[in-house]
């Protein structure tokens, strides 16, 4: 069974002057196992994408279906996608000012758990987890005391969604532009976090404009996304094409 | 927009927790005010001629006086005449010896409201067996349970009566330690202070009364419960607290009413004193009854609580976390009269619905050296409006006093209103009177970052809603901390739908 099923997918974005059609007939379907790179120019729709699978306000589904695990997507609320297993590393990661960061996470696994009707883990031992992923993408175990993304820099925003990723080890992520302005050091961290989940079991949708994150993370497929549809689709080598040849010639 | 966005989150009304009306039998006195009332309830007491005298002349005070209208609420005219001010459960005279003899009603409420067992004893004036409770919580806490107008119950008297404090009904102090009460009622908060003031010192029911002497640090938190129990029945508690040289208490009040239609007035009033060197901590958790989503039914809640700093390094703190209450007006103050005394007020308030409440403090810069901190967090959740109205007056004689103020507003939704009126009155050159303040909203983008991680709506907001307080729980008493995030989520159910 496909991990996730996207056919026929037509989205818009509620705008001031109503609402604007981003997505035009989107297809996809990511196998476990599988890693999806989504590229394409800015504007072409990569984060409405990622936005309407994941349920975020201010977006309406205007045809077509989505399913992840042979469940429909489209009909739940958000907090029940993230549930049964849907995950986004958000591009721009929020920051909650007080709720700390430990805090945060404990309320985000025991939610999950609560959820899949699974124990909720004791918190010394949750704890322990957490520090030492911490620890394994080079963040200071002071920053989970700290608000959750509260004044944290762009690359400890990034390196916490994916810490986060790595804790909560969902069925499916969907990464937005979680290489975008980190520097080399970090790019490594992060791409050896996102290889640490891989697994026979879940699938990820890699969003990215750049082909340098899949020198790290190598996809099996690489889609180009331009003005809401996938119009070419192939594996790594189409990701050096576009580098070297941008994406003018597809469109 | 998605079902779960926040403008769509402060319809659908909740059911309020606290919301049933116990059954005990009392002794209700007709409503209506005037002289023979006020005699009346002096007289039930018990009480000597100076404080008949003393609430005589409250009465007269209150007669000549009108309503203040300056706040920033609205509600139609109270009738004086239509409140009861008098209500005693009948039963108080001999208390339970075990559970089983309590009120099985009143077992049932502190049930719905998830007090624990030993803790339930306690609050019903069971005299505990020391090893039923062996939690810290049980063992650290002295509870005086002013139940309807009259406390039924007085608990851990003996292991404070060892360290001299004295803990009891203001009415039982009237007769056991006349010279202090004589001294120091309405010391701080005189009769015609404001007319609420004035009626409560006419009218005052019970409350508690403290005493800690000279040097002593009080061995356990001090905690009334209070509630509100007969239709129509005002409440007007009186607290005094008194603490000598040296001395420390931490006072714990914690508030929860039943559901009713009728509007309700609570007029309390609150007066400490701190002599040199002491330091008292009060720490209020308010969860009257708010009234229905439409504002029908709701406690209006008009309190004066006021702390004079007396001696020197003396220290007065107020913490407190509003969630209850149609309406509030309230303002928590301090007097800094001793030089380089302290004075503090950390405040939560939450409105949601149709609650109001004008809340905030007074800090009176008399001495030297003096400091005051302010820390202001108002919620604003439904059709709700939150005001902060705070003061802080540098006197002349207050040589390089300190003013910190921070007030911070947080909206939910794009209903209600938040406002703030600071003011500021310096006449000293030599003082520093810092002031700080934002607003912000629980934005879309937050409440989806949450529940994108599997946190249900409802949980993502008290989250949220409980971080933007942190600075205010951290004050809180361990017990009370626990206490107030629950009622947070508990009060922001309306705002989630
Ligand atoms: N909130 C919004 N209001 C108006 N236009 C928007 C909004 N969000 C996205 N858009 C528009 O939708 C299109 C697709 O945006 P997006 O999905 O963010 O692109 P990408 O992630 O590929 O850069 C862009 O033209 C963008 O301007
Ligand atoms: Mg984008």
């Amino acid at each position: 069974m496909n991990l996730l099923d996207v056919s026929n997918l037509h989205a818009s974005v509620e705008t001031d002057d109503g609402p604007q059609p981003i997505l035009k007939g989107l297809n996809l379907t990511v196998k476990a196992g599988e890693v999806h790179a989504i590229m394409g120019p800015n504007g072409s729709g990569k984060s409405t994408l990622a936005n309407v699978l994941s349920g975020r306000p201010g977006y309406a589904v205007d045809g077509g279906e989505a399913m992840l695990g042979g469940k429909n997507l489209l009909d739940l609320e958000p907090f029940e996608r993230a549930q049964i297993g849907m995950f986004l590393a958000f591009q721009y990661p929020v920051e909650i000012p007080g709720v700390s960061n430990m805090e945060f996470l404990k309320a985000s696994i025991d939610s999950l758990a609560r959820a899949r009707g699974e124990e909720q883990p004791n918190t010394a031992s949750f704890m322990r987890t957490v520090r030492e992923l911490a620890g394994s993408l080079d963040l200071d175990p002071a920053f989970l005391k700290r608000g959750v993304n509260e004044g944290f820099s762009g690359g400890e925003k990034k390196r916490n969604e994916i810490m986060q990723l790595l804790l909560l080890n969902p069925k499916l992520a969907l990464l937005d532009e979680t290489d975008s302005g980190l520097d080399i050091d970090a790019l490594k961290v992060v791409a050896d976090g996102v290889n640490r989940y891989r697994s026979e079991s879940n699938g990820v949708v890699l969003i990215t404009h750049y082909q340098r994150l899949l020198d790290y993370i190598v996809p099996d497929y690489v889609h180009v996304l331009s003005n809401g549809q996938i119009i070419e689709s192939g594996d790594k080598s189409l990701a050096l094409e576009l580098e070297a040849k941008g994406y003018a010639w597809l469109t | 927009m998605s079902k779960s966005s926040v403008d769509d989150l402060v319809e659908a009304g909740s059911e309020y927790h606290a919301g049933f009306v116990t059954d005990v039998e009392s002794e209700t006195l007709p409503p209506g005010l005037d002289e023979s009332v006020v005699r009346f309830i002096s007289a039930r007491k018990g009480e000597p001629q100076w404080l008949t005298d003393w609430r005589l002349e409250a009465f007269a005070k209150w007669r000549e006086m009108r309503e203040p209208n300056w706040a920033h609420v609205h509600y139609p005219p109270i009738d004086f005449q239509a409140i009861s001010y008098y209500s005693a459960p009948k039963s108080q005279t001999d208390g339970p010896r075990s559970l089983d003899e309590v009120d099985p009603e009143l077992l049932r409420t502190y049930e719905k409201l998830g007090i624990p067992l030993h803790e339930q004893a306690a609050l019903a004036g069971v005299v505990p067996d020391p090893a039923a409770i062996g939690t810290p919580a049980g063992a650290n806490v002295a509870v005086d349970v002013v139940f309807d107008s009259v406390s039924i119950a007085t608990t851990f008297k003996e292991t404070l009566a060892e360290a001299g404090v004295i803990f009891c009904p203001i009415s039982e102090a009237v007769h056991s330690h006349p010279e202090l009460v004589q001294k120091y009622l309405g010391s701080v908060i005189p009769q015609r202070d404001n007319y609420y003031a004035a009626l409560n010192s006419a009218v005052f029911s019970d409350g508690s009364f403290v005493y800690i002497p000279k040097g002593v640090r009080c061995p356990m938190e001090l905690s009334t419960y209070f509630r509100i129990n007969e239709r129509n029945t005002g409440q007007f508690e009186r607290t005094l607290i008194i603490a000598d040289e040296g001395s420390h208490v931490s006072y714990l009040e914690g508030c929860t009413a039943p559901m009713r239609d009728e509007n309700q007035l609570h007029a309390a009033v609150v007066e400490l004193v701190a002599m040199g060197d002491a330091e008292i901590k009060y720490s209020t958790v308010q969860n009257w009854y708010p009234g229905d989503e439409n504002g029908k039914g709701g406690i209006y809640n008009f309190v004066t609580k006021r702390g004079l700093c007396a001696g020197p390094r003396a220290k007065i703190s107020w913490t407190q976390v509003e969630t209850g209450s149609a309406i509030t007006w309230k303002y928590p103050s301090v007097v800094l009269r001793g030089d380089e005394s302290v004075g503090e007020f950390y405040s939560v308030a939450l409105t949601n619905n149709r609650q109001q409440a004008d809340t905030g403090t007074k800090m009176i810069h008399m001495g030297k050296n003096t400091k005051s901190t302010i820390v202001s967090k108002g919620i604003s959740a439904g059709g709700s409006e939150n005001c902060y109205r705070g003061l802080v007056r540098i006197s002349p004689t207050a040589q390089n006093a300190r003013n910190f103020t921070q007030c911070d507003s947080l909206l939910i939704g794009d209903q209600c209103g938040a406002h703030t009126f600071p003011y500021i009155e310096n006449k000293n050159n030599s003082a520093t009177v810092e002031h700080e303040a934002s607003t912000s909203k629980v934005s879309d983008d937050q409440l989806f970052a949450c529940q994108q991680r599997g946190i249900e709506t409802e949980q993502a907001v008290s989250m949220i809603v409980n971080g933007f307080c942190k600075e205010v729980f951290r004050e809180l008493p361990m017990e009370f901390a626990v206490e107030a995030g629950k009622l947070l989520e508990v009060s922001l159910e309306g705002a989630v739908g």
